[in-house]
């Protein structure tokens, strides 16, 4: 499952002493450019869509796609990580959205 | 690329490091025993070795929404070897690996809480129970919980390099050589006992969800465990056990996503097209809806295979509120699920969700594959333990097992390093002929610039191990002539790994990634001619052998030779401690 990069959004994580996308990402597949020093995914049909790059990336600028051999254009899935829980924001292809929110630690 | 591109092995840096107890693999089963070995004795230096980054890698990177071994209230240990003992269909298995671990298993599911892991709760305060052994928990985070706990307890994480091989000295193991993954480095990790924790072997067979592009590794198990942890223990002549119990798991189809959630959490039916009960209708004499694992695999495949597909669960049923709670279980577990029957435009309650057979894989936390161990956790080889997915004998770990199995571990480990004189030494020429085996693909590169590539070696091994050795695609079955067609051209293979080539450090391990397939594919096809019957189908069919044969009830192992390179089999007697 291919993530994709916004370049806009994504600054390199330049506050960071490494891109958060780089370090987190358990197939070792993300990656900066070193000429645009954008995050990007250097073998897109490695990725087992764990999402650790998207729910991770402090400027929301990663989405992870379903590939398109497997289901249609433009569905999203959204994580936003608060203090102890996640919110999920789906969006089907005729526009239907679901939210969801649940705890993910004890206090 | 990020990474330099390291041409010559002699430019290679070298880092050396000291250790008294190290783990490899910081997954849930390395997390466990790095936190117990640092209890037992909090002078000793611990050091976890991760190809990854400890917070989000190995199986539960994405989360879990169930632990699927927790003994509750009226439950005991040995009701938990008959349920597994069931599963396999009645043997063989380490019953008593299995009680041993079943003594952690809670111990462990009830930190993980303290520690900060939600688990759900029913009205009475209890664990809210998924099945018979199964509870429901919200483990979106539950291995950065891990992970924080393991540096509270200051274990050395070092992160980013992949083992390679074990260092050995007079048949004991002394440590273990790593590639570093970022850097390029070459690691030699010396330490007094070892551990190893990586985890099981994905990738050896072509998923059919691959169709050449972005969805190669949409498949069940973590497709970064490709079997390193049995190539190494191989390689140095480590007995394996059960290979050939394969686990090969019914899954939501072209997404290959969790069904248990499903059929187990919600009570929704396998149906085939003519919307048949399946369980019910065909496989009653097998148990039914309560038939075990292997029999629920294969079921919709012989569905197809019999002209009664496509296969189903059937969903429609659920109540709105079902539907939210299943989602908010993918969530925790499989995210991108809820994803792809948004890109499908599916709502569950109308249409049902189709199911296939996955790819078969090699993990030890499922089925019963993996180093043979004892009770300690100690392997045939001195100086090695073996914990998790990796470790052999005990099926039905699952996370909560594994997570007691690296406590076992950890307990065995600190009492070999307790006792040890001295910590043996490492040959500097077997240290600069592994440093040379490493950087080959790399010096190929340089010197020939051309040659074949990890990906395309990849490939050809997963398309002759579909084809040959019973993949997805071949309805699980095959036969002993295809079995030895799969080793001539496994033994071809391993003959080009000198045409490797990597271009950078990312395609230098890609290229040990598919070695140390290889090595695993090989024993696999050995086990599996071995097994001269069909005891589990699906998991292991032999299409020429359809009958189950009570004489083979016992354990088929296998050890490399290194001295004439032959894989040798022998036979364990299956041990029942349990009535």
């Amino acid at each position: 499952m291919p993530p994709r990069v916004d370049n806009v959004k994504c600054d390199g994580c330049r506050n960071e002493r490494e891109a958060l996308c780089e370090v987190i990402c358990p197939g070792n597949l993300m990656a900066l450019d070193t000429e645009t020093n954008k995050g990007y995914c250097r073998s897109l049909r490695d990725c087992w869509d764990c999402m650790s790059c998207t729910k991770i990336c402090p400027k929301g600028a990663i989405e992870t796609r379903i590939p398109y051999q497997l289901g249609y254009y433009p569905a999203k899935l959204v994580p936003f990580t608060g203090t102890g829980k996640m919110t999920w924001t789906a969006v089907d292809i005729n526009g239907k959205v679901e939210r969801f929110t649940f705890r993910t630690r004890n206090k | 690329m990020s990474e330099k591109r390291l041409l010559k092995p002699e430019a290679v840096q070298e880092v050396h490091l000291e250790t008294d107890i190290l783990i490899i693999g910081a997954g849930n089963a390395g997390c466990f025993a790095a936190i117990e070995a640092k209890r037992l004795n909090p002078n000793l230096k611990v050091t976890l070795l991760e190809k990854a980054h400890i917070d989000r890698s190995g199986c539960l990177a994405a989360g879990m929404d169930a632990l699927n071994t927790y003994i509750k209230k009226g439950k005991t240990r040995e009701d938990l070897v008959r349920w597994s003992r069931d599963q396999v269909g009645g043997g063989p298995l380490r019953e008593d690996l299995t009680l041993s671990m079943a003594e952690y298993l809670n111990r462990c599911i009830e930190e993980w809480e303290e520690w900060g892991l939600p688990i759900k709760k029913d009205e009475n305060g209890e664990y809210l129970a998924r099945g018979k052994w199964d509870i429901a928990i919200h483990g979106e985070s539950m291995k950065v919980i891990l992970a924080e706990k393991v540096r509270e307890y200051n274990c050395e994480v070092i992160n980013k390099v992949a083992a390679t091989s074990y260092l050995v000295d007079e048949g004991r193991v002394v440590g273990v050589t790593g590639l570093g993954v970022k850097d390029g480095k070459f690691y030699v990790v010396r330490a007094g006992a070892t551990i190893v924790a990586t985890g099981g072997a994905a990738g050896l067979y072509k998923p059919y969800t691959n169709d050449g592009n972005d969805c190669h590794h949409q498949i069940w198990y973590s497709p970064f465990n490709v079997g390193t942890g049995y190539a190494m223990g191989i390689r140095i002549g480590a007995e394996m056990t059960t290979f050939e119990m394969r686990w090969c798991a019914v899954r939501t189809k072209d997404f290959n996503g969790p069904i248990d959630t499903i059929s187990v959490g919600y009570n929704a039916a396998m149906i085939n097209g003519r919307g048949e009960k399946i369980l019910q209708t065909h496989y009653s004499h097998l148990g039914g809806e309560a038939a075990p694992r292997f029999i629920r695999a294969n079921a919709p495949m012989d569905e197809w295979l019999t002209g009664r597909g496509p296969t189903y669960v059937d969903t429609t049923g659920m109540t709105p509120e079902q539907v939210k709670d299943l989602k908010e279980d993918y969530l925790n577990e499989r995210p991108t699920f809820v994803q792809f029957l948004a890109a499908r435009g599916q709502d569950i309650t109308k249409e049902p969700i189709e199911v296939y057979g996955s790819d078969p894989y090699i993990v030890g936390g499922h089925t019963a594959s993996g180093y043979w161990i004892n009770n300690d956790r100690s392997t045939t080889v001195p100086g090695l333990f073996a914990c998790g997915d990796v470790a052999g004998g005990v099926p039905n770990k699952f996370v909560g097992g594994c997570a007691a199995e690296g406590v076992l571990s950890a307990i065995g480990a600190v009492q070999y390093v307790a006792g040890l004189t001295d910590r043996g030494h490492t040959d500097p020429e077997a240290v600069k002929s592994e440093k040379e085996r490493v950087y080959a693909p790399m010096a190929r590169m340089a010197e020939a610039g051309d040659g074949v590539t990890p990906g395309e070696m990849e490939e050809r091994l997963q398309r002759l191990m579909d084809e040959y050795a019973g993949g997805v695609h071949q309805f699980y079955r095959t036969d002993h002539h295809r079995l030895e067609y799969a080793l001539k051209h496994i033994k071809i293979l391993q003959e080009q790994v000198r045409y490797l080539i990597a271009e950078d450090v990312f395609n230098l391990l890609a290229a040990h990634e598919v070695i140390d397939r290889l090595t695993v594919a090989e024993v696999l096809v050995h086990h599996l001619l071995y097994r001269a019957e069909t005891r589990w189908p699906g998991w292991q069919t032999r299409a020429d052998f359809p009958e189950k044969d009570e004489k083979l009830n016992c354990f088929v192992n296998s050890r490399f030779n290194p001295e004439t390179g032959a894989i040798e089999m022998l036979t364990r007697p299956y041990e029942k401690v349990v009535d």
